[in-house]
């Protein structure tokens, strides 16, 4: 392998006779579909009392594997082993009876139901004939407090923040004791005390003795709290280290299989003139969120805070989509009646965090998803132009390197990056002076975000400017010009030039008095 | 590379199994009727299917426009007899003054009236944010009472005089079509034309796929579905105008259980119940399927005609049963 002679690593570990057996082993691990080979001859061990991360990019056949692990997926080949004995699996809740539990990426959770009853579904705790609620509230508040959940049982899944429901699917896979834990990308809709609550949680795990499998896009989680890393790349084993001494860029690199570019474009020039977008005391949700700013052409305006300090609302009241107050000039027009379709008409656009749920028509293929929002661009006529339509994939599927093997895939078949993609393109085609991306990298690989990153700096390099929100703090340093730090619903500090860094963004979204921003109610 | 993927795009989209089986059900049906009754194919009973099937057709176009939007309407079968109460009342009293004019003037009313109606369901639905299901099945209440209370809980005939010029709407012909069939296609064709061939469709499937991306794409999710609420309305009108000079009469109990047979031959025809896929064509084999299933009925002897409705409920869980293993 030519990568393992350019890094400061060792190569793959040769088999060393472990000890103590194995919590699990995979041996010539292949899967296919059809005459499609997603996985090709994996290898793993998988120690009790270690923490063995997985990465790889997207489409790298991570999911898979741990889909292999967890009994949800069967093996085309291949052989597993717990405990040095043969196992089969042969659907996800034998693997559970095994004590191999998987925490699924998509939440899966019954909305109209109370945490407590999320977490017992299928196996409720009875008295005699009836429900036992009590005991399975009490059961609940103990697992959600064991990992630092601050929901209450009787709460409405529905009703609850993306994190609390992701930790109450993590809460439901530790019900019971297990061997093996597997957590697929726990941590794409956390924002960072939330992360650090959850790693908290993965390392309590490790430490009672269980093996866990942790895959994730964050390589800076990954550095943290890995024992051991396997890279997977395009369904193939590229080899097993320790982790102590593998640096982020090194896994970055091991995951591309060649040497990235620097991940963030350099910052440019600071914008100068008239703001394109002014907001004045914008009150979004009737007072809950405010706050009054400004972007200049040319500029990256980053927006950083916790998950729920207000940031979506602040942006998704500006369009309109809940109900809001203030005033606004877009352009050197004052915009009067907001809508989403008021806005994009005089040049400003919102792309949202949740691209399954609000950005894309997953049962629909690229063409009529990249051309909903600018219907009327791309077909001025009465009728559909079917011809402009294709014209307008096959431009967006180049210019924003969009990989598919088909345009008539549906939406929901094409990976993580390639939706983000996409759903950038069907906002960039209404031809946009200010772009606002809410989370532009959240739950995509690391090739795909170096090129999110390229576009939104060309973007602005025209004149054009961004307002990026984003829980990633790198992120939110390596790519703003100046970033406003959100917490309690307000704007509680600006920060530009040298004084972007990580630290400032946190200390002003947790704990810091942080001076309030020009024009911020205190 | 650019250019392949944008004629592959403009090209057909690939015709899928699953799309066909309305129309391959249809065969069968039809097959199996040929073997049971060798008068099955004759030109004149041919043409009494097409056209009894006509008024369920028409209104089910419409219910395609509201399911694939999101929506629902049970009202449709009581707004149908509204519609003709109105009609028929409309056409008696201007009848003295206008003549024969008086069917053109009421049939234009009756247009206006249905898409009242629809509106007004529409209008509920969206600005009263009020589900579907609950809202319609309200309208259906007061459109049924409504119609028994006009009609006293007999019937409101029309004027004699008017019944001669009126009877081709429904028992002419053009070119040996009945006049039925043809104004089932235009309506059809022009449902087609607009689902899938214009903004206002891709919104509408925008709209019953996901309503938040639709918002979130700046669709107004309300309009739209206030429209197809709208559209459903002017097709019952047209069916009801076609209805009329086949009894002459309005009756509480004109258009009963019609919904019921309406969404049938919408869901039989492959649009999802859920929203975000319409199959015009597939809904107008559905009503075919049903017409043709009680036609056999009555020309085999073999089961009961009082039983129709039964087979007629097995086959929409037989076609949703298949619906599922083919996919």
């Amino acid at each position: 392998m030519t990568m393992a002679g350019a890094l400061p690593i060792p190569g793959p570990s040769p088999v060393q006779p472990a000890l103590p057996l194995p919590a699990m082993q995979a041996a010539g691990l292949c899967k296919a579909y059809g005459p499609i080979t997603v996985l090709t001859d994996i290898a793993l061990d998988i120690r009790a009392g270690e923490v063995h991360a997985i990465i790889g990019e997207n489409g790298a056949g991570k999911s898979t594997l741990m889909k292999l692990l967890s009994g949800h997926v069967l093996p085309t080949a291949g052989q597993l082993t717990m405990a040095g004995q043969p196992v089969e699996f042969a659907d996800a809740v034998a693997a559970e009876a095994a004590g191999v539990v998987l925490v699924h990426q998509e939440i899966l959770l019954a909305g109209d139901l109370t945490v407590a009853e999320n977490l017992f579904l299928g196996r409720e705790l009875t008295r005699g004939p009836m429900v036992d609620d009590r005991a399975m509230n009490r059961r609940a508040a103990e697992i959600l407090a064991s990992i630092g959940a601050h929901c209450h049982p009787r709460d409405p899944v529905g009703g609850l923040p993306l994190a609390q429901r992701q930790l109450v699917q993590i809460a439901r896979a530790l019900l019971e004791p297990r061997k093996v834990v597997i957590f697929d990308e726990p941590t794409a809709v956390l924002a960072n005390d939330e992360v650090a609550a959850l790693l908290a949680v993965v390392r309590g795990l490790r430490d009672q003795g269980a093996a866990v499998l942790y895959i994730s896009h964050r390589l800076d989680e990954v550095e943290a709290l890995a024992d051991r890393i396997t890279v997977l790349r395009d369904g193939r084993m590229i080899g097993t280290w320790p982790a102590r001494g593998v640096t982020q860029r090194d896994m970055a690199e091991l995951m591309v299989g060649r040497k990235l570019d620097m991940l963030y474009p350099p910052k440019r020039p600071a914008g100068a003139g008239d703001p394109l977008l002014r907001v004045q005391d914008l009150s979004v949700d009737h007072g809950a969120v405010q706050g009054s700013f400004a972007v200049r052409p040319g500029e990256v305006l980053g927006i950083g805070g916790m998950i729920g300090s207000g940031r979506t609302e602040m942006f998704e009241g500006l369009m309109g989509l809940r109900p809001a107050t203030g005033s606004a000039v877009l352009n050197g027009a004052a915009m009067a009646h907001r809508s989403v379709g008021a806005w994009q008409a005089a040049g400003l656009v919102y792309l949202t965090e949740d691209r399954k749920g609000k950005g894309l028509l997953l049962d629909e293929p690229l063409g009529p998803n990249l051309t909903l929002q600018a219907l009327t661009e791309v077909h001025p006529r009465l009728t559909l132009d079917r011809k402009a339509e294709g014209a307008a994939v096959g431009k967006a599927v180049s210019d924003y390197d969009i990989r598919v093997r088909s345009v008539h895939l549906d939406a929901g078949q094409l990976s993580g990056g390639n939706q983000q993609k996409l759903l950038l393109a069907k906002v960039m085609l209404t031809d946009p002076q200010v772009v606002i991306i809410d989370e532009p990298t959240r739950g995509i690989d690391i090739g795909n975000k170096n090129q999110i990153y390229d576009f939104i700096d060309a973007l602005v390099r025209t004149g054009k400017a961004c307002i990026v929100i984003s829980s990633e703090l790198p992120e939110l340093v390596g790519l703003s010009d100046r970033v406003l730090v959100m917490r309690g619903g307000r704007i509680v500090a600006e920060l530009a030039g040298d004084r972007i860094t990580e630290q400032n963004v946190v200390y002003a979204a947790t704990s810091g008095e942080g001076h309030a921003a020009q024009g911020a109610q205190p | 590379m650019t250019a392949a993927v944008a004629t592959e795009s403009a090209g057909p989209r690939r015709i899928r199994l699953a799309d066909m089986g309305p129309f391959i059900a249809l065969a069968v049906v039809i097959l199996v009727g040929v073997m049971i009754n060798s008068s099955f194919l004759s030109g004149t009973n041919i043409a009494n299917v097409v056209t009894r099937s006509a008024f369920v057709a028409i209104i089910a176009v419409g219910a395609t426009f509201v399911i694939s939007s999101g929506g629902l309407d049970l009202s449709v079968g009581s707004m149908m007899a509204f519609v003709t109460g109105i009609m028929i009342l409309a056409m008696n009293r201007l009848e003295p003054s206008m003549g024969g004019y008086a069917i053109v003037a009421g049939a234009g009313g009756g247009l206006v009236v249905g898409a009242l109606c629809g509106l007004l369901n529409g209008l509920i639905v969206t600005v009263g944010k009020i589900e579907p299901f609950i809202a319609t099945l309200g309208t259906m209440g007061i459109f049924r009472a409504l119609i028994t209370w006009m009609s006293d809980g007999g019937s409101i005939p029309i004027e004699r005089s008017l019944r001669e010029p009126y009877r081709p709407v429904y028992f002419g012909d053009v070119l040996g079509i009945p006049v039925p069939v043809i104004l089932t296609l235009v309506v059809v064709l022009v449902g087609a034309f607009v689902l899938y061939r214009t903004k206002y469709g891709r919104r509408c499937m925008a709209a019953g796929s996901n309503a938040d991306v639709a918002r979130f794409s700046g669709v107004s999710v309300a309009k739209v579905r206030t429209m197809a609420f709208v559209v459903q309305g002017l097709c019952v009108a047209i069916a009801a105008i076609c209805y009329i000079p086949r009894l002459g009469a309005a009756t509480p109990t004109t258009g009963q259980l019609w919904e019921l047979q309406v969404i049938t031959a919408v869901v039989i025809g492959g649009t999802a119940l859920r929203g975000g896929k319409a199959r015009v064509w597939g809904t107008v084999a559905g009503a075919l399927i049903l017409e043709v299933i009680a036609n056999l009925m009555v020309l085999s002897n073999m089961v009961s005609e009082y039983l129709v409705a039964a087979v007629q409920g097995v086959i929409i869980i037989l076609a949703m049963l298949a619906h599922r293993f083919i996919k």
